[in-house]
């Protein structure tokens, strides 16, 4: 029953000379429990504003938007976020990082210790718990946001971006750990992302969203998801399915690219 | 060789062993080819040691202390210089040697200036025109007067032949100089006496006079017979019968000059203040000192034979002086003779580190406390300053009343209360005191205040709009107010003794604690404290967790800022008023002008306030290692 509802979400800002911008109209949609989504778009279509809505850093201005039959009000556990450039705690190590959430609901020592190390595996990070932060590597940070984000147990996984910061590489081998926590856990995801490869490969569901006013533009739903989770991701780039949307979906995003060019020229 | 001549030696090799050392450095260690790179400045203590030994050469070659350590009987030999340079100094001045001008020219040229302001002053009208007629013609001859002693014309045989004769002995001076068995043997006693004589700066007469060697009993000898010889320069007029009647006729003339008393009483002023005017500039011309240009030829040139027997005579003595005594040289007076010049204000090493020793001898100390020392303190003191007299009204009970029998039996009260105000027996422990522990008590004392208070407000200010709203004009308005300015205020009102200093420092570190910390606080990402909010954390956690870790580097550099700030402030406040501390000692120093304390206070604050800053870089690199790697 902890499904994510959105009925007629609307967000406008007001600035302060007076303008408004209409960062998101109308968005409706349900992601059921273990569905994961991948969210595409241009640049200013609302994507990251969607994303803060979810969460709970921001007030929708009209419609509502529920988790579980609850309406978001504010910032929660039951909601773990993973951001581009991981926001660690630079100051802990990787176990205080992994384990900040227990500590502040105050859990038994032991079960700390515990937890940390069964997260440590799952991501990969056996015996870096003593190594501070700040001398980890980029795809490292992001294996321990990742890991701080699970230990919460949240229902729902909200990724602003976690990839777009690592060399190509590192991002592959983090989808396929994206790909096998969200198995594993049976985790509702939600992924924001830049890379239209990525959507596609992460995606169970996809949606593309549109700017000015941000709406959800067209949905998808992938198989390739399922197929990373078994095969080679180099054959599923290859398979002409994929390559057929990525251009569908490529020249979509780059026509409403043009449409605000041209917007902003003639204005 | 003296300590001194020891070290001298060695910084000097350590000077040149650490420019060769560095350049070879250079040679073999091109890390970069393009300037700005901040790996160039990584490394290279040895020109620290280049740096250090050079300030200390220049401070011991400028104060002298060099000098004295490898010519210490120098100073002896250059006090007889000076007393022949003494003696001759009044004939000296009187020549363009060490004047721009003849001493006749500069005369004349005041006299003849003061006459034509006579001239001036005479057509105003004052006098009927007999009067001005007659006073014009004694003008005149004044004028004439000045001029006839000016002209070769009218100069006695009598004074030619003295300047003559001056300049003759002059020359007999400088022949006598140049003769190194002058000024023959050496009285034994005379001799014994001058080798008793205390060394240079060993005593409160900087240099004893006395001459030691025999160069120096030449210059002694010979500042004799030059004091004479300048006497007797002193008393040369140009008295030749001519001159002398024209100054008869004008005395007389002035003398039988009768001050019309017709008129306003202001009038009969006026002309009263010009006759006495007449009658001063009279008695100018009458000192007859003014000579004709080519008759002290002579002499001058007998001066410039002086001179140059003079550094005949000196020998290494004119090289020792410039070299070994830069920026001034040494003087005689009365009685000894003194360092002239840097030597004065900047007092030798070696001195002041013996004056510091003096005063850190914790029995000595300055004004009768110690520099830095400890004392026994008794531990119930403490604990009686730390226990406040009000919990006694606490505590229940009445205290204890005599009985019947006079006893007095405490009641638990009366305990608590004995223990309150440090009344009972207990061990003592060792507590630091001095000058310098007061300084830093009060410096760490602010400074703990400023950041207790600071700290926080500065992270409230930097999260809440109405706390940053609140505070921001109040601490804007007295953050720029230099602290020395609250001074004569807060001595008004916390008095003289600690409280007010430590409440001054706590002004100037509280006021950059806020502002460090509400820099902290508002430079932490957003996308942190979203992390934090979304794993649970509350408003409070995320303060503690988040926003203060966050801060940490701007909090510690404006504690290393806050430091040096509050202890140049402090010095300056202790200079104002109390009787202890480092600021004080030089205080007191500066009103007996004794230099060698003031620069040993100056190195003491310097050295502090390195400690100071090097425990905070350290402090820094161990408990914030991620600074500029986040």
């Amino acid at each position: 029953m902890s499904d994510l509802v959105a009925t007629n979400l609307d967000m406008v800002f007001s600035l302060p000379d007076e303008t408004t911008v209409h960062a998101l109209k109308d968005v409706n949609f349900t992601l059921k429990k273990g569905e994961l989504l991948a969210v595409l778009g241009p640049s200013g279509c609302g994507k990251t504003t969607l994303l803060n809505i979810i969460a709970g850093f921001l007030h929708p201005t009209g419609g509502s938007i529920k988790l579980g039959g609850k309406i978001i009000e504010e910032p929660g556990v039951d909601r773990g976020m993973v951001f581009q450039q991981g926001a660690l705690f630079e100051w802990l190590t990787v176990a205080d990082n992994v384990n900040f959430g227990l500590r502040m609901k105050n859990a038994e020592q032991s079960e700390i210790v515990e937890k940390v190390e069964e997260w440590l595996e799952i991501v990969g990070l056996q015996g870096f718990g003593d190594t501070p932060t700040y001398q980890l590597s980029g795809g490292m940070q992001q294996r321990v946001a990742l890991a701080r984000c699970l230990i919460n147990n949240p229902d729902l996984i909200l990724m602003d971006e976690p990839l777009g910061a690592l060399d190509a590489l590192t991002r592959e081998k983090m989808q396929s750990l994206v790909l096998k926590i969200w198995k594993e856990t049976g985790k509702t995801i939600m992924i924001i992302t830049h890379s239209v490869e990525e959507a596609l490969l992460l995606g169970e569901r996809l949606f593309v969203m549109a700017p000015r006013p941000g709406r959800l533009h067209k949905e998808y739903q992938l198989p390739f998801s399922e197929m990373g989770l078994t095969g080679d991701p180099r054959d599923i780039k290859n398979d002409d399915r994929f390559v057929e949307t990525k251009e569908e979906i490529l020249e979509m995003i780059w026509n409403m690219e043009e449409e605000i060019m041209g917007k902003v020229e003639s204005n | 060789m003296t300590i001194v001549g020891v070290l001298y030696v060695i910084l000097a090799a350590m000077l040149v062993w650490s420019i060769i050392h560095g350049q070879k450095v250079i040679r073999t260690e091109r890390t970069d080819a393009v300037f700005g790179n901040p790996i160039r400045t990584m490394g290279g203590w040895h020109w620290v040691i280049c740096g250090v030994s050079s300030l200390m050469l220049f401070w011991l070659t400028f104060s002298w202390d060099a000098g004295k350590a490898f010519f210490p009987e120098a100073a002896n030999e250059l006090c007889q210089v000076a007393k022949l340079n003494r003696a001759v100094k009044p004939i000296r001045s009187a020549y363009p040697l060490d004047n721009r001008y003849l001493l006749s020219t500069r005369l004349l040229e005041r006299d003849f200036k003061q006459i034509d302001l006579l001239y001036v002053r005479l057509s105003g009208g004052d006098f009927n025109s007999e009067d001005r007629a007659e006073l014009n013609d004694i003008i005149n001859l004044m004028r004439d007067a000045l001029a006839a002693q000016a002209d070769s014309k009218f100069i006695s045989p009598d004074t030619e032949g003295r300047f003559k004769e001056i300049a003759d002995r002059i020359n007999r001076v400088a022949d006598d100089l140049l003769d190194e068995g002058y000024p023959g043997p050496a009285d034994p006693q005379l001799l014994q006496e001058a080798l008793a004589q205390p060394g240079w700066g060993e005593s409160s007469t900087e240099i004893p006079p006395l001459p030691k060697s025999d160069r120096g009993r030449g210059f002694d000898a010979a500042a004799v017979v030059m004091e004479q010889i300048a006497k007797d320069y002193g008393k040369i007029r140009n008295d030749s019968p001519h001159i002398t009647s024209m100054i008869e006729e004008i005395k007389s003339r002035i003398d039988g000059f009768v001050i019309d008393d017709s008129g306003s009483e202001h009038t009969i002023e006026r002309r009263a203040e010009l006759l006495k005017q007449i009658e001063k500039i009279s008695k100018r011309v009458d000192d007859l000192k003014i000579f004709p240009a080519q008759i002290t030829d002579d002499v001058e040139a007998a001066l410039v034979n002086l001179e140059n027997a003079m550094d005949t005579r000196q020998g290494p003595l004119k090289m020792i002086d410039t070299w070994a005594m830069p920026g001034g040289s040494i003087l005689a007076g009365n009685n000894a003779c003194s360092e002239q010049g840097s030597g004065r204000w900047l007092p030798k090493p070696s001195d002041t580190l013996a004056t510091f020793l003096h005063m850190a001898n914790p029995n000595q100390g300055y004004k009768g406390f110690p520099l830095l020392w400890f004392k026994m303190k008794p531990v119930a003191e403490m604990v009686g300053f730390l226990t406040p007299d009000w919990i006694t009204v606490l505590i229940p009970g009445d205290h204890a009343r005599h009985n019947d029998l006079g006893q007095i039996e405490p009641s638990f009260k009366d305990k608590v209360y004995n223990i309150a105000t440090s009344n009972f027996n207990s061990f003592s422990v060792p507590v630091p005191t001095g000058h310098i522990w007061d300084s830093i008590m009060r410096v760490l004392a602010g400074l703990f205040l400023g950041i207790l208070l600071g700290v926080p407000l500065g992270i409230f200010m930097g999260l809440s709009r109405f706390v940053k709203g609140f505070f921001d004009p109040l601490i804007e308005l007295y953050r720029p107010i230099p602290p020395l300015a609250w001074a004569p205020l807060i001595l008004t009102i916390f008095g003289i003794q600690d409280d007010g200093k430590i409440f001054l420092l706590f002004m100037v570190a509280f006021a950059i604690m806020v502002i460090s910390a509400r820099t902290g606080a508002t430079g932490t990402q957003l996308s942190k404290i979203h992390a934090a909010h979304s794993l649970g954390a509350s408003n409070r956690q995320i303060i503690r967790q988040v926003i203060l870790p966050n801060s940490l580097p701007e909090i510690l550099t404006g504690i290393r800022i806050s430091i040096g700030v509050c202890w140049g402030t402090l010095v300056a406040a202790e200079m104002l008023a109390g009787t202890t501390g480092i600021g004080f000692v030089e205080n007191v120093a500066r009103k007996q002008s004794d230099y060698e304390i003031i620069w040993m206070t100056i190195i003491v604050m310097g050295l502090l306030g390195l400690i100071f800053d090097v425990i905070m870089r350290f402090v820094i690199d161990k408990a914030i290692p991620w600074r500029g790697k986040g």
